[in-house]
């Protein structure tokens, strides 16, 4: 060997440390596998029998049983969402000669969908043989006649009955019900996995989502017997799943219904509130969809093209729906003037058909062209003339308008009892500021206070707010958080307890007889010699107070006419109608709107008649209960 | 001076043709056997285990192939470059860790992986390996037994891959990382007296330590000192994998016939908790054989320690095989009640993870350093 003198010194003492160490590495090795060995025979040869007597009593498996959830009814009692059997496929791998061939010819038979079978086969090759796989959810009936036919040929593969969500009305109320779906990744996260073991489907939105934890119920067990394998051999003993509450809610089937097929075939919301309690009667947005599908689950190109539908069924107008409110936020200014003490009622003013700010070119326009002549508090609402409120706005000041109108719940959330509500807009000097990020931007202009005194420009509002609001105005300033939830009852013990109103801050105006001015005003919309919504006022047999009201969707030039032959019927005017009867003893409030429907007169205003009578013709009469599942 | 950082020697026996063949590929033979056979036990430990998924296993035999591939490519590296590149594999993987406590995907309810789009790994995997390729390249030139300043960097080295990785939070995985810095630095022949007056630091620093630990962290440890105040919870996997190894007996209850595994008593069976399967179909026999041929691959990295030429070499050697000792140690203590419940993996039996890679590319590394000897010629 040719190593050098000091490298060779080094080097030899460092190998000798290093493989003393390596040796006493070793010895710890050896020892420390001794310690395992030693643990081991204590475990396997000293106290087997013991640990072989626990593993016996291990013979007995748990297992979970889901609960039924819970039913939910409207007011009078009518079921709205139930469970029903619903027959699915199954298969036992081991009595399967071939399970994938046997998939596929089920597959050819039209039994076991398409985009299913990857998930299908998974599953055959990941659960145990014995267990039963589910290879289509909620056969048809024409499928089961299918099958049955088939059945010979198919040893091992059966159909049975399970517990399925079921929409007896369909889409009815579909915007306030909700539906159940699938549990995703998602909702894993945020559940109890104990809790749910053994349910496959949760409540995704709607009064499905927000009451879940009582509409769920609590998860049972039983002690099954079972084989070295696992295979079940007889239940022991076990604790009996809790079925869910039921839910009563304050909506009224019928009015519901009413409401959802004058609204059919059209886009927009429909909200009606009983303004003593804040319950909601109703609450449409149209068009809908049938939640049973989801229940299912939805195939990618169905719910492709639920989502990507122009018209936009998933939406939920009533709750999400940001629309400016037009003249139906009239009568709240009208009472704000008088409440600031900025006009008087019965004082006149001339209607030019158009307003002009000092120093300012540009006309305000009136909807009616040649103008209302001369005018007052009261005719102004009736008539709705934008020029006596551009005049008032211009003196309440945007400041007092926000402050006025935020007392009626606008540009904030009503806190209804499901989740997803938008806020709205109730524009202020500060919100500008801090909206806009250029500073030539941040300044309130005069004639943005012009433009809310009409519910346009910023403005925005739900028709849930505007329902609300209306209410507010029907009690005279109570307002009460609107809720979907009027009782909740034990289906063990039959106990109901009720979900008591939730009064809010009322809306400070004190002296009567500015609403009596307001509300006539209001009565005579409807009532009135020149009101804007007469038409609905006839043949009648009860007083209703109301404001019609037609938003614009885009902007039209100083010199152009609006007409609504010649615009695209998407820009077409949003068609509102609030109201709240009978005027004296009020029952009802409501707000409508429909989408690119023209004026609020025309459009809104008959379709609040109807959703009124039907409230007054009470339940079950001239109305249909339940329409059983769409074709 | 002809070999600056080496010895020659002469081989014993000569080479047969598969044994030449062998060392042209860079593998070394005995050591290649004992790993496929205790990936091939595993495997059928795996099915049982998994309930009879077949796809589980196949998905596990790709990923023991891709380790292979690991294992292989790696061995083809000599050495000295590994040298090279071992500071830079030491920095580049505490970048990544920084990365994943920054941006880091929560997986488990902590931050380990790191999400590149196309593959998801956890840098952490990356460490195992760097920490003893940086702290054998930093002695490498070094006088040994290293200075008590080499051996304060070499902490250093040590102390910060640990405590990122402990805040991820991951403590099993902290500690292992630990160990295999701290078991260079025995290695390199740091002084008794040195050891013990760490030792006391360190028993010192336990109370710090318990500060910073996540509540299901000190659970765990609690639960390891008395698994029956928690039956249902923590205490549930100790109990019930006692229960499988015990009642396996000697010589098991059979291939798929272990109830507790069957019925699925025992949780986390395909995963951490393997080694309970195995004593409980195949008794104490079945252990005694796994437990066998660890022992085997670990005396055979040893001896590649022994045989290796340079200190780097040797250093890394040692260390890779004494962690491998480790992991080994620490789940089946683990799994037989001895330590606490610290998610470690059983080394090549054990489901999934990234780590079968990291430890097949360690074994990659034993290789290439066995076979990059430099031979007098005959």
């Amino acid at each position: 060997m040719r190593l050098g003198g000091l490298q060779l010194k080094d080097h030899w003492r460092e190998q000798q440390v290093f493989t003393n160490r390596l040796l006493a590495a070793g010895v710890v090795i050896v020892l420390l596998l001794m310690l395992l060995v030693l643990r081991l025979s204590f475990l396997q040869i000293v106290h087997h029998d013991h640990y072989r007597e626990l593993s016996k009593g291990n013979r007995i498996r748990i297992e979970a049983v889901p609960p039924t959830r819970g039913l939910i009814f409207d007011r009078n009692g009518i079921l709205l969402a139930e469970n029903l059997p619903a027959y699915q496929l199954e298969m036992v791998p081991e009595q399967v000669e071939d399970p994938d061939a046997t998939i596929e010819s089920l597959h050819e038979l039209g039994l076991v969908r398409a985009e299913d079978l990857p998930l299908v086969l998974e599953q055959v090759r990941k659960r145990r043989r014995f267990d039963s796989i589910p290879l289509r959810y909620r056969l048809a009936e024409t499928e089961v006649a299918r099958f049955a036919v088939q059945r010979p040929h198919f040893p091992g593969v059966d159909i049975r009955a399970r517990l399925a969500r079921h929409y007896p009305s369909g889409p009815l109320a579909v915007h306030a019900v909700g539906y159940v779906g699938a549990i995703s990744q998602e909702d894993l996260r945020r559940i109890d996995d104990k809790a749910y073991s053994g349910t496959t489907h949760i409540g995704k939105i709607g009064i499905e989502l927000a009451l879940e934890d009582r509409l769920h119920g609590n998860v049972g067990h039983q002690q099954v017997l079972v084989n070295a394998q696992g295979r079940s051999l007889q239940t022991v003993t076990g604790v009996a799943p809790q079925p869910g509450q039921d839910v009563y809610l304050t909506l009224d089937a019928g009015l519901q219904d009413a409401a959802e097929r004058v609204l059919a075939g059209s886009r927009g919301a429909a909200v009606a509130i009983d303004p003593h309690t804040g319950g909601v009667l109703a609450l449409v947005s149209a068009p809908a969809y049938d939640p049973n599908d989801f229940g299912v689950g939805l195939t990618h190109s169905q719910f492709g093209a639920l989502a990507g539908d122009k018209d936009k069924p998933l939406f939920n107008r009533a709750l999400r729906g940001n629309y400016p409110p037009g003249s139906t936020i009239k009568p709240i200014l009208a009472l704000a003037a008088l409440h600031y003490n900025t006009r008087i009622a019965q004082e006149e003013l001339l209607c030019p058909g158009y307003f002009m700010l000092p120093g300012d070119d540009h006309r305000y326009r009136d909807w009616k062209k040649e103008g209302h002549g001369p005018i007052n508090l009261s005719s102004s609402v009736e008539q709705s003339c934008d020029v006596y409120f551009y005049e008032l706005a211009l003196e309440l000041g945007i400041d007092r308008m926000h402050e006025f109108m935020s007392w009626f719940g606008l540009g904030q959330p009503t806190g209804v009892d499901i989740s997803g509500e938008k806020s709205g807009l109730m524009p202020s000097r500060e919100w500008k500021r801090s909206a806009f990020s250029e500073r030539s931007e941040q300044v309130w202009f005069p004639g943005e206070t012009l433009i809310t005194g009409i519910g346009q420009g910023f403005m925005l509002a739900t028709p849930l707010q505007l329902a609300h609001a209306t209410a507010a105005l029907a009690t005279r300033g109570k307002r009460f958080r609107p809720r979907l939830v009027q009782a909740i009852r034990d289906p063990l013990t039959g106990s109901i307890v009720h979900n008591p109103p939730v009064p809010l801050e009322p809306v400070p105006v004190s002296n009567p007889a500015y609403w009596d001015a307001v509300i006539a005003s209001m009565t005579d919309v409807v009532h009135g010699e020149r009101g804007t919504a007469t038409a609905i006022g006839r043949g009648i047999d009860y007083r209703i107070a109301g404001k019609t009201g037609t938003a614009q969707v885009f902007s039209i030039g100083q010199e152009d006419e609006y007409d609504a032959e010649e615009v695209d019927e998407r820009l077409r005017h949003h068609a509102l109608f609030v109201a709240f009867a009978p005027v004296d003893r009020p029952e009802i409030a409501l707000a409508i709107l429909i989408e690119n429907a023209g004026s609020g007169a025309s459009a809104a205003a008959p379709a609040a008649r109807t959703m009124l009578d039907a409230w007054f013709a009470g339940p079950g009469e001239g109305v249909v209960t339940a329409r059983g599942t769409m074709p | 001076m002809i070999f600056a950082d080496g010895e020659t020697f002469r081989e014993t026996r000569p080479l047969g043709v598969v044994g030449r063949g062998l060392r042209r590929a860079h593998l070394d033979g005995p050591l290649l056997l004992a790993l496929v056979l205790t990936a091939g036990l595993g495997m059928i430990v795996l099915y049982s285990a998994s309930g009879q998924d077949s796809g589980i296993v196949l998905k596990q035999s790709i990923r023991f192939g891709v380790s292979l591939l690991a294992l292989f490519l790696v061995a083809q590296v000599p050495p000295h470059y590994l040298r090279l590149f071992a500071p830079w594999a030491y920095l580049g993987a505490l970048l990544l860790l920084v990365g994943v406590l920054v941006t880091g995907d929560i997986g488990k309810g902590a931050q380990r992986w790191l999400d590149l789009g196309l593959i998801r790994f956890q840098p952490s995997e990356i460490m195992k390996l760097a920490l003893p390729l940086a702290a054998a390249w930093y002695l490498h030139h070094r006088p040994l037994p290293p200075t008590l300043r080499s051996v304060l960097v070499l902490a250093m080295f040590v102390m910060v891959p640990t405590v990122l990785i402990g805040m991820q939070p991951d403590l099993g995985t902290a500690l292992l990382i630990a160990a295999s810095g701290i078991i260079v630095v025995l290695l390199a022949g740091m002084s008794a007296r040195l050891i013990a007056v760490t030792s006391v630091i360190g028993i010192g620093a336990a109370p710090v330590l318990w500060m910073f630990m996540k509540d299901y962290q000190r659970q765990r440890v609690l639960t390891f000192l008395n698994p029956e105040t928690d039956p249902l919870g923590a205490g549930y996997h100790i109990i019930q994998s006692n229960i499988a190894i015990g009642s396996g007996g000697v010589f098991g209850k059979g291939w798929n016939n272990g109830t507790q595994a069957q019925l699925e008593f025992l949780p986390e069976r395909s995963t951490d908790f393997i080694f309970a399967v195995l004593g409980e179909e195949f008794g104490l026999l079945g252990i005694l054989v796994l437990l066998g041929i660890y022992l085997f691959i670990i005396g055979r990295g040893l001896l590649i320690a022994a045989q290796a030429q340079n200190t780097f070499s040797r250093l890394l050697a040692g260390a890779i095989s004494l962690t491998f000792f480790v992991y080994v140690f620490v789940n089946a203590g683990m799994v037989i009640g001895l330590l606490p419940v610290v998610g470690v993996p059983l080394p090549l039996v054990s489901y999934g993870g990234t780590s079968m890679v990291t430890l097949m590319a360690g074994f990659g590394i034993l290789m290439s350093i066995q076979t990059n000897r430099k031979l007098l010629s005959t």
